[in-house]
């Protein structure tokens, strides 16, 4: 921890001290700093504080797993490997989507491992954006959409998503976002930061849109895995949908394996083809020793990541539970490992409360509005942390709404 | 049923309350069925794994195993029977190899042990043979590593 932490701290004050910003681009300058940040700041400098402001699982990655990435390094394997990532990594993503989703990619052309979803994300956008293409993005979402498509000379499209419909990107609202600069609509479902989920029906109504008007979708489903009460929809599975679809996942939410950055994209040929040009020149490769990982993961992982999910389920009724009993409106999360309370019967905003909260119960959670303009009067708190913190993270938010 | 094992296999002094939202039925129905299972030996105790070294008690363990010679007919259940009532023995099994049964034994000390062995278990008529192994360090028991758990090392905010 000390290391990551001084790490951070630097770069803050590097950023305090007003260095000059000349030689920095415009455009780079233009991007607004992630909200998390801040919160970054203020948690370091405290002790004693229970975090449900986390995005990873707080599992360790499985051992097996880690003992397969130890493996592989004893035995001398740490050189590049294809752009397209190892072979065997590749057949086995091929057949868990003909295993699960009845989908076929073709290990040889249709399938890029990266390094980590958030790559997969970045060479999706710079791969089909033309400089004002329009990329529609409903919100809340993950914080880095906006700024990749931004960085690849596109325009993000926010379309809002609301608690009432259990933020859901309804197809009609997708609809009227669309102008003749559209070029492709980003899911992110099971979706952080609100939990929700996409039922199929809701999907085949976006992908009626999609056909219409001709556009691409990029798909990220990295927490397709941890869905509850029911099963995950992969968007290419829809009929049409794989020729004009890029699926991301990858291994970080499923296998507990954030750090070691492996994750993937499933696409038509052309598109991965076009994927492939741009990651061959910025990362040449995922890290192999993450790659031998995948391939473990993927052979004898699904026992651990099961028992991972059955947690987490258990979790997430406790913390829904919990919120509710205090006053804060939570709609239930289907999938991922966030609920999304509503904090507006308090009449603070999510940052106000969120520093109030951290400052005066020591609980971290993260402003929802840093998700999107519409996540404001929410808060995201994850519940990828132990029974015990969770109820004690509760049992410090009673008495800080009790205390307003 | 399973779900309820699962939860409490690691921590039996979880609030039924909780057991209950977890698992989406009732407090009541949750608490009758612990009962239920408790009842039909499915939960056969709650038990608490103690570093005794740490509390400042020591304790010598050895595994004994034994070689056995068969009577006719009663086969190994009646000599493992036999074994298993000495409260210095805490676990007994059956185990296929050189030898037929494998003890764990707990003593004050380890002349406490080896009289133990000596007097009580190689002096049945069936015990052909033992041989004791002493424990020098547990590493691992019940499922629980007994030395420093892994500590989760994220970062307190992250997207």
């Amino acid at each position: 921890m000390s290391y990551s932490r001084k790490n951070v701290r630097n770069v803050l004050l590097y950023h305090r001290d007003g260095m000059s910003d000349k030689f920095v681009s415009t455009r780079v300058k233009e991007i607004p700093p992630s909200g998390i940040r801040k919160f970054f700041d203020l948690v370091l400098e405290m002790d004693g504080v229970i975090s449900l402001g986390v995005g990873e699982p707080d599992f360790v990655t499985p051992w097996h797993i880690r003992e397969a990435c130890i493996y592989s390094l004893e035995k001398g394997m740490t050189s590049y490997t294809s752009n397209l990532g190892l072979l065997e990594l590749r057949e086995l993503i091929s057949k868990c989507y003909r295993n699960d989703y009845d989908i076929d990619y073709d290990p040889g052309s249709e399938i890029l491992v990266t390094t980590g979803v958030s790559e997969a994300a970045d060479l999706a956008f710079r791969a089909i954006i033309n400089p004002g293409d329009e990329i529609i993005v409903p919100e809340p979402c993950y914080v880095s959409y906006k700024p990749s498509v931004f960085l690849a000379g596109g325009v993000p499209v926010p379309v809002p998503t609301y608690c009432e419909n259990e933020f859901r990107a309804g197809a009609d609202q997708i609809k009227e976002s669309i102008t003749e600069r559209t070029k492709a609509l980003v899911l992110s479902y099971p979706n952080n930061p609100t939990g929700a989920v996409m039922r199929k029906s809701d999907l085949e109504e976006i992908a009626d849109v999609v056909v219409e008007n001709d556009l691409a979708v990029i798909s990220d489903e990295v927490y397709g895995k941890l869905t509850y009460d029911g099963s995950h929809t992969c968007f290419s599975s829809l009929s049409g949908m794989k020729e004009r679809s890029i699926i991301l996942n990858g291994f970080s939410k499923s296998h507990a394996m954030t750090g070691l950055r492996l994750g993937y994209a499933a696409g038509s040929e052309p598109l991965i083809a076009a994927m492939t040009k741009v990651h061959q020149y910025s990362m040449l490769c995922a890290p192999v020793t993450a790659q031998m990982g995948g391939i473990e993961a993927l052979k004898n992982g699904d026992g651990e990541m099961k028992k991972m999910v059955r947690e987490y389920d258990r979790r997430r009724r406790l913390i829904v539970r919990g919120l509710n009993k205090l006053g804060l409106e939570c709609f239930e999360p289907k999938g991922a490992f966030y609920a999304f309370p509503s904090i507006k019967s308090t009449g603070m905003t999510s940052e106000q409360f969120a520093s109030r909260l951290l400052k005066e119960q020591k609980v971290a959670v993260v402003p929802g509005d840093v998700f999107g303009g519409c996540g404001e009067g929410y808060l995201r708190c994850s519940y990828a942390t132990s029974r015990e913190e969770l109820i004690e993270a509760l049992g410090r938010m009673e008495a800080f709404i009790d205390s307003l | 049923m399973k779900e309820i094992l699962e939860i409490i296999e690691n921590n039996p002094r979880i609030d039924p309350r909780e057991i209950a939202t977890m698992t989406g039925i009732t407090e009541a129905a949750a608490a009758s069925k612990i009962k239920e299972m408790e009842k039909k030996g499915i939960i056969r105790k709650y038990k608490t794994v103690i570093d005794w070294e740490k509390a400042g008690e020591e304790f010598v363990y050895a595994i004994i195993e034994i070689k056995v010679v068969l009577r006719s007919r009663t086969g190994y259940d009646a000599i493992a029977e036999r074994i298993a009532k000495f409260p210095e023995v805490r676990s007994v099994r059956l185990i296929s190899g050189d030898h037929d049964l494998s003890l764990t034994v707990r003593g004050k000390s380890m002349k406490d042990v080896a009289f133990f062995v000596a007097e009580k278990i190689a002096t049945l008529e069936q015990v052909q043979g033992t041989v004791t192994h002493f424990v020098l360090r547990t590493y691992k028991e019940d499922g629980d590593v007994l030395f420093e758990k892994e500590r989760s090392e994220r970062l307190a905010v992250s997207p």
